[in-house]
């Protein structure tokens, strides 16, 4: 009897402990999900936001790469490694790049200017046109992405894109980040940290390393809001979009270019 | 009164048939083999880039299509228009319409990043893309050319064979103007935006195609030694010249529009002046080899008589057509977009046409094996085809096919 009274008595301790260790390791998650406000993943985007950028070029640093560095490291581009037998010439033709310094001089003035070029996110995209498969789609929110699953690599949208914008993936993929699939045959371009975003965060990788190296040149929010610090900044002063003969109303806009 | 046309299967002796058979299948065999080196490695084995994104095959690829709509209008000349000398030929045309498709559309299969996953493009559509529409346009090219290959040759058919000829060449029209859209839609690339590419295409395809044909039917009727008449033989001539010479119309015109707006002067600058390989290639490949040679053989009172100038002045029309694609496709990619109206790159992390600068691209072997691969998978089709099916008439001698001749 006192045997039986023990091992309930025990058994009523150690559901007791049990309780309290899985209190204790799920309720920060609960809390931290609870204070970023994330939108669950499993719902859908809405055009309630439009995510948007402004590059001021005045304040893009010549020589500085930061923003490139980052988006290979955010996104895993650098992972890929030069297959035996290519020429270093060849592959980084060949390498996917999502963002790129380009260096511009106006041909009447002289005068020249340091900006990032990456995916302009059309609310228009001619990728999206001319795609296929639905793999090139714009979500509701504003980004203009790939399906990997869709993608059958047919490169239509590279020779649509006005801004060079996209890249081929021309190697086996071996080494990926999670957050960031990827694969051989497919093509891909900036995506404005979509994970991060959807991740319940506000800022790109880009943005963040401008920022970090004090040169503030990049600033992106929802274009949507109109106390969003992009959009003040849009409203605040005049922006061009590149190729805006085209009127695609791009989500990345320009100052000093 | 025409004399009645008999078809056969193409009797050639058995060995040569299979020599012939073997020969193209091991072609076609390596050009299946270096799209699966392609494929296994990626295209960083290739010489194409993130500049230049669709090469060679895609050359091929399209040489291929477009010839391949042009080769059935022989038989749309007899069956739509009623020209009866052309009827017995339509049998041919229809096969190598179809032949000539195929082997263009596993070309640019088998260049995709992901030829595994076809059955998507056949099943998830966005009808705002002209890619999509040309994968039903090409599908449905081999229905419909299939049904009027049937309609010809079966006697029991012959009720549809007027409205299957008809849709056939309604097809074939759409389908062209399809591949040509392919460009035509591209805004941002100043070799490519032009409504004119359309038309343009179609006016190669009928020549591209017809001198394809011109070469087979040559070819096959002298192997297995069926009479083929000098009557026959003129009207394809003229038609051929017609086509070369309305193709270089449009070539003219296209350069002209082009000239007209100074926006574009310095993309035809490098296309008619600078351009290295591309203006060579124009000069030498579309105007000369694939223009003004022909016309010259064509329209000469005695050479055109012979059936070797014939077969050279065709052969020059299929490889100045080749270098026409090559200058269109790549010519139009290797010269730099306008991403800054006004302005000069002076540096770019991704090749933007830095000072001017034109993007590279060298073919890889593997490409043009691909390429080449195209071509053999449309002749085993055709001799296959000619070999099992009553295709050819035992005789285009002017007895038999000129409806004028005096017998």
């Amino acid at each position: 009897m006192n045997n039986s009274q023990d091992t309930n008595q025990k058994r009523r301790q150690f559901l007791l402990k049990g309780a309290a260790v899985t209190a204790v390791a799920v309720a920060p998650g609960v809390m931290l999900h609870t204070a970023a406000k994330a939108k669950p993943l499993g719902d859908a985007v809405t055009d309630a936001v439009r995510w948007g950028m402004l590059v001021d070029a005045a304040k893009c640093a010549d020589g500085c790469d930061s923003c490139v560095q980052a988006c290979n490291d955010e996104n895993g581009l650098n992972l890929l490694q030069k297959p035996q037998g290519a020429s270093d010439e060849m592959w980084d033709e060949q390498i996917p790049k999502w963002i790129r310094n380009v260096k511009v001089k106006d041909n009447l003035t002289g005068h020249v200017t340091n900006l990032p070029m990456m995916c302009q996110h059309c609310e228009e995209p001619p990728c999206v046109d001319v795609c296929p498969t639905t793999a090139s789609f714009r979500r509701a929110d504003g980004i203009v992405m790939v399906d990997r699953h869709l993608c059958i690599g047919c490169r239509y949208c590279m020779m649509a894109c006005p801004y060079k914008a996209r890249s081929f993936v021309h190697e086996v993929v071996e080494h990926k980040l999670t957050r960031a699939p990827r694969g051989k045959g497919c093509v891909e371009s900036c995506n404005f940290c979509v994970h991060r975003l959807d991740d319940g965060k506000t800022t790109t990788a880009c943005q963040d390393a401008c920022a970090k190296d004090g040169h503030n040149a990049i600033t992106f929010g929802d274009l949507n809001d109109p106390g969003s610090e992009v959009s003040q900044a849009l409203k605040e002063q005049s922006s061009t979009q590149i190729r805006a003969d085209l009127k695609l109303n791009t989500g990345v806009r320009y100052r000093g270019v | 009164m025409m004399k009645k046309i008999y078809f056969r299967e193409w009797d050639l002796e058995s060995r040569s048939y299979w020599m012939l058979l073997v020969v193209l299948a091991a072609i076609a065999g390596i050009g299946g083999l270096a799209a699966l080196y392609m494929e296994h490695n990626g295209h960083w084995v290739t010489g194409m880039n993130n500049q230049i994104v669709w090469g060679t095959p895609h050359v091929f690829a399209i040489f291929l299509i477009v010839a391949a709509s042009g080769a059935l209008n022989v038989a749309s000349i007899g069956s739509v228009f009623n020209k009866t000398i052309y009827k017995p030929l339509a049998p041919l045309s229809a096969l190598l319409a179809i032949a000539l498709l195929l082997g263009g559309l596993l070309v640019l299969v088998l260049d995709l990043g992901r030829p595994d996953r076809l059955i998507v493009a056949m099943t998830t559509y966005n009808f705002k893309s002209i890619f999509a529409w040309n994968i039903i346009l090409y599908n449905g090219f081999f229905v419909i050319v299939g049904i009027y290959l049937w309609t010809v040759m079966d006697r029991k058919m012959k009720c549809y064979y007027k409205p299957a000829g008809v849709t056939a060449f309604v097809w074939r029209l759409v389908l062209t103007t399809g591949t040509g859209s392919i460009f035509g839609f591209l805004v941002a690339r100043q070799a490519f935006d032009a409504a004119i590419m359309a038309p343009w295409f179609i006016v190669m395809s009928f020549g591209f195609g017809l001198a394809i044909y011109m070469l087979v039917l040559m070819d096959v009727f002298k192997r297995d030694k069926r009479p083929l008449g000098d009557a026959i033989m003129k009207k394809l001539k003229g038609l051929l010249a017609v086509f070369v010479a309305a193709n270089l119309m449009f070539m003219v015109t296209y350069h002209l529009t082009n000239l007209y707006a100074t926006e574009n002067h310095a993309f035809e600058a490098f296309i008619l002046v600078s351009g290295g390989v591309y203006t060579a290639l124009f000069w030498v490949g579309e105007v000369l080899i694939g223009g003004l040679l022909p016309l010259a053989i064509l329209f000469h009172p005695t050479l055109s008589l012979s059936r070797g100038w014939l077969t050279a002045a065709s052969v020059m029309v299929v490889v100045g057509g080749w270098m026409t694609i090559y200058v269109i496709v790549i010519g139009g990619q290797a010269f730099p977009m306008a991403l800054f109206p006004g302005k000069t790159i002076l540096e770019s992390g991704f090749y933007d046409g830095v000072n001017g600068m034109i993007a590279s691209y060298t073919p890889s072997i593997p490409e043009i094996l691909l390429g080449i691969g195209g071509v053999a998978v449309a002749l085993v089709v055709t001799v296959i085809g000619i070999r099992m099916l009553k295709i050819l008439p035992i005789s285009l001698a002017d007895e038999v096919a000129d409806p004028h001749a005096s017998v």
